[in-house]
């Protein structure tokens, strides 16, 4: 229905009309129900989030289930990997995956809060805005990136320094023996700890300066040196959103796929040391999939990516449920 | 009475001091030597033809990369095409209309899930969806992959951005009889704008570098390509194929096309960065 | 004379004895937020073409009151308005209302200056834009005309095209003005205007309110004594989200002697309890 533009007050003469008679072209627009449909249109959006992480692991199960069915419950412990036979495993993946992954935390986790201990309290501002910028571009670098330096400079200085020491020093340990090929699971773990590092240092910097001033004032107050503020106040009172950090940390290693599979040698085979190579579920998938054909094997490499999807989900619902009870106590915006 | 703590507790605090520093030492080295071997070894690579030719066969010298840079881009705007409307109006429901509801706050659990979830899950996915029922990898298939990751990064940050806008804004564009839709549209978008782009950029940033997802999607190709719906050239995945390749000179191509990933990554992430500094002041 | 305060709508109104019919009507009004009432019981009558001033302690729920006109309050789903608020004897609150319509016939002018992130010209015809289809020229001609009767064109003829925010805050809040009147509102609301701005600028407004008030009726809300008196015609006195008193100007101030000192808690409690013998003052 077209309105008709209101005249100027009629009765209105003490002041001077507002400008001109608003008639002339004052056409008026029809009010919008388009409120309603904007609504449902971004509510549908946000919903397809939801969406897609349900719709991937309903498909991860449903294009794994031959394999599934095939190896049942076995297939999580045999280390056989044949292609020609037929015959799959996902032991030696989930061992080389967990592994890896538990180097790289035992290296990142000490060396991401030392770094968010020196930004937030030792270093001054301008210092500690550069160096931190620095860091989070450490998380910018491709993951094949921090391949190509691992498998061609990083790979051969372990090889030719590292692991020759690590092996004269500590090569009573079965970890530490056999031949210093410099690709394997302890450089792989290496790489991803720097890979994780910013990540997790990240957040461990949030966390330390949320912890409200006064208590740490009150510490300082005492005599208390930055470093015992830090074991005893700061750290306990944070300490929900430094794990909460650890497990998204935890969470980036498990995945990680270019970097892991150009130094990780690709063996399907569990073995005790360290300098040996292995396999990830992400390098495995990285590195056969594309040449896979038989539905078996393909079945099975995607047995392999949903046992990593599971894993996967698990760390994230407890790294956010950790990180959300923190933001949420300190009534923060997460 | 502050009392000075003992030389022993000093001590501590010292080494514990120079373990902080030193770790951010550490960081800041790996860094460095990250990009010293990328420049080094990839500016060889880095000439005209590199730019404007087209691969050669395997074995034989010479050539560029040109179908793979093309690629790359294209591939990123087909995927920066797909999520960013889509996870711009995902934020926009977050933000203004979610009011406290289940739902939203599963969708933003959702998003964060999914930013954590490996990317060659990702293409897995994509790769069922597309590349089976189709019977041949895709451009469409990575496109598709790297749009999912780039979803819930777009989602968040547009949340969260549109979150900063005062609500006296809304209610002043409200207040002159607005509807709804053009209040965000028209003004609280506006407002939030140097932020929204950010957040663009910095998915975007984040998957110009992904291999994994186009892996077994878009694949690769040594040619030109007509459409997205063959397998399309790409920068990483060839690095990929270069480097594990017993060439030296698609080895050194390896780097030179590691060189022009890097250094497109670190400027758009620097990029992104600085518009929200400046905003912010 | 201390008969006009209103308590029940059948009671004989303030302006039937003495003028035209008033342009907004509240009757039994309350506002909840959540569980929590803020407003109880209101009942107002606002005079056309003169301006009316809502004073009264802070967060008495003068702003949350006036807010209720224009229903912008319902930009936040936990508040809800019981009652009716008529508008030329139709219910502003009756859901079939036409929002946009409402919203066009009442400007409002908020505390803050905040213009919106739109050059000067396009700040003020952004709210012609919802409402009318106008060619170039026209819509120039309107912008010229509305900057002009919040007396800023000289200012800003100049700058049309420089971003809103570039302006002074005084500056600022007159293009909230313009922005509001270019639509050719019946009301104008005001929710303490001059708070954010300095004196100088205070003084401008003060005299566009007096200017404007020949065109439109203007409800201004208000924790300035002094201003209240210098500008308005009637007064309602807000204490503890009910209205205490109302009436002229001129009787209410010197029936309180509100220009001389702030009335005592131990007053507004008495007040408060002769309109509602059975509410007790939250101390």
């Amino acid at each position: 229905m077209k309105k008709i533009a209101l005249t100027a007050e009629a009765g209105n003469d003490s002041a001077p009309p507002l400008g001109l008679a608003p008639q002339s072209g004052g056409q008026r627009r029809v009010s919008a129900g388009g409120d309603t449909a904007f609504r449902w249109l971004t509510f549908t959006c946000s919903m397809l989030v939801p969406l897609v992480m349900l719709a991937i692991g309903a498909d991860l199960i449903t294009s794994s289930l031959p394999a599934l069915k095939k190896f049942g419950v076995g297939f999580l412990f045999s280390e056989d990997w044949n292609p020609v036979t037929e015959s799959f495993g996902a032991a030696s993946s989930i061992f080389g995956t967990l592994v890896s992954t538990l180097i790289a935390m035992v290296i990142a986790v000490p060396l991401s809060l030392a770094i968010a201990l020196f930004l937030v309290e030792l270093a001054p501002p301008k210092v500690s805005r550069t160096v931190g910028t620095m860091i989070e571009l450490l998380a910018a670098i491709p993951s094949i990136i921090y391949g190509m330096w691992g498998l061609f400079v990083f790979a051969p200085f372990m090889a030719n320094y590292v692991q020759p020491l690590l092996g004269k020093g500590l090569g009573f340990l079965p970890l530490f023996q056999g031949p210093p090929l410099g690709i394997g699971m302890l450089t792989a773990g290496i790489i991803l700890a720097f890979m994780v590092l910013p990540f997790i240092s990240a957040i461990t910097r949030d966390v330390f300066q949320l912890v409200p001033a006064v208590v740490k004032e009150s510490a300082f107050g005492m005599g208390a040196t930055t470093w015992e503020v830090t074991y005893k106040v700061t750290v306990p009172y944070g300490l929900v959103g430094i794990i909460g950090a650890v497990f998204l940390g935890l969470g980036r290693a498990l995945g990680e796929t270019m970097a892991v599979t150009f130094v990780i040698g690709n063996a399907h085979r569990i073995a005790t040391s360290l300098f040996s190579p292995g396999n990830t579920i992400a390098s495995t998938l990285a590195n056969e999939f594309s040449e896979a054909t038989e539905p078996m094997y393909i079945s099975s490499l995607v047995a392999l990516g949903l046992v990593l999807y599971l894993i996967t989900y698990l760390v994230q619902v407890v790294s956010q449920t950790l990180l959300r009870r923190m933001y949420r106590a300190w009534s923060v915006g997460l | 009475m502050k009392r000075r703590p003992s030389t022993g507790r000093r001590a501590v605090n010292l080494l514990v001091t120079i373990w902080a520093a030193g770790s951010a030492l550490i960081g800041i080295g790996i860094l460095f030597w990250i990009i010293f071997v990328v420049v080094s070894r990839g500016l060889g690579a880095v000439n005209l033809p590199f730019f404007t030719q087209l691969p050669t066969p395997p074995g034989v010298l010479g050539g560029g990369l040109i179908n793979a840079i093309a690629g790359t881009m294209v591939l990123t705007c087909a995927a920066t095409l797909l999520a960013v409307p889509l996870g711009l109006f995902a934020g926009v429901y977050l933000a203004e209309f979610s009011e406290d509801s289940k739902l939203a706050d599963f969708s933003r659990f959702s998003a964060n899930v999914l930013m954590g979830m490996p990317s060659i899950i990702v293409g897995v996915f994509a790769y069922t969806l597309i590349v089976v029922p189709l019977g041949h990898f895709s451009g469409y298939a990575g496109a598709l992959a790297l749009g999912i990751l780039m979803l819930p990064v777009v989602t968040r940050t547009t949340e969260d951005m549109l979150r900063l806008v005062p609500n006296t804004l809304r209610e002043s564009a409200l207040a002159l009889g607005a509807p709804r839709w053009k209040v965000t549209l028209a003004i609280v978008f506006r407002a939030a704008k140097s932020g929204l782009i950010t957040g663009v950029l910095l998915a975007v940033a984040r998957v110009s570098g992904e291999t994994a997802p186009l892996l077994f999607t878009a694949l690769n190709s040594p040619y030109w390509f007509h459409s997205l719906g063959e397998p399309t050239p790409n920068l990483t995945v060839t690095i990929f194929n270069y480097a594990m390749s017993p060439y030296p000179d698609w080895q050194q191509k390896a780097w030179g096309a590691s060189l022009l990933i890097t250094a497109g990554v670190l400027v758009i992430t620097l990029l992104a960065r600085f518009t929200l500094r400046e905003k912010k002041l | 004379m201390m008969e006009h305060v209103h308590r029940q709508p059948d009671m004989p109104s303030y302006f039937e004895t003495l003028g035209p019919r008033p342009k907004i009507s509240v009757r039994n009004l309350n506002f909840f937020y959540g569980d929590h009432q803020a407003l109880f019981d209101n009942q107002l009558d606002i005079a056309e073409q003169k301006v009316t001033a809502i004073i009264g302690p802070s967060g008495c729920g003068k702003s949350t009151h006036l807010r209720i006109y224009n229903r912008i309050f319902e930009l936040y789903p936990e508040y809800r308005a019981t009652g009716e608020v008529f508008l030329d004897g139709q219910n502003v609150l009756d859901p079939a209302q036409d929002l946009m319509e409402l919203r066009r016939r009442m400007g409002m002018v908020f505390q803050r200056p905040i213009p919106f992130p739109l050059t000067v010209f396009e700040n003020v015809s952004f709210g012609l834009r919802q409402h009318y289809r106008l060619n170039r020229s026209e819509m120039a001609d309107r912008v010229e005309a509305a900057l002009k009767g919040a007396a800023l064109w000289e200012e800003v003829k100049d700058r049309l095209h420089r971003p809103g925010t570039s302006l002074s805050g005084g500056q600022q809040q007159r293009l909230c003005i313009a922005r509001a009147i270019v639509v050719e509102p019946e009301v104008l609301l005001m929710d303490e205007p001059c708070s954010a701005i300095d004196p100088v600028a205070t003084m401008k407004i003060e005299e566009l309110i007096k200017e404007l008030k020949s065109r439109y009726t203007i409800v201004i809300v208000t924790h300035n004594m002094q201003q209240a008196q210098r500008v308005s015609d009637f007064t309602a006195f807000f204490y503890q989200g009910r209205i205490i008193d109302f009436g002229a100007t001129a009787d209410i101030f010197s029936k309180y002697s509100l220009l001389e000192e702030v009335p005592a808690k131990e007053q507004l409690d008495a007040l408060l309890a002769q309109e509602r013998p059975d509410a007790r003052s939250l101390s």
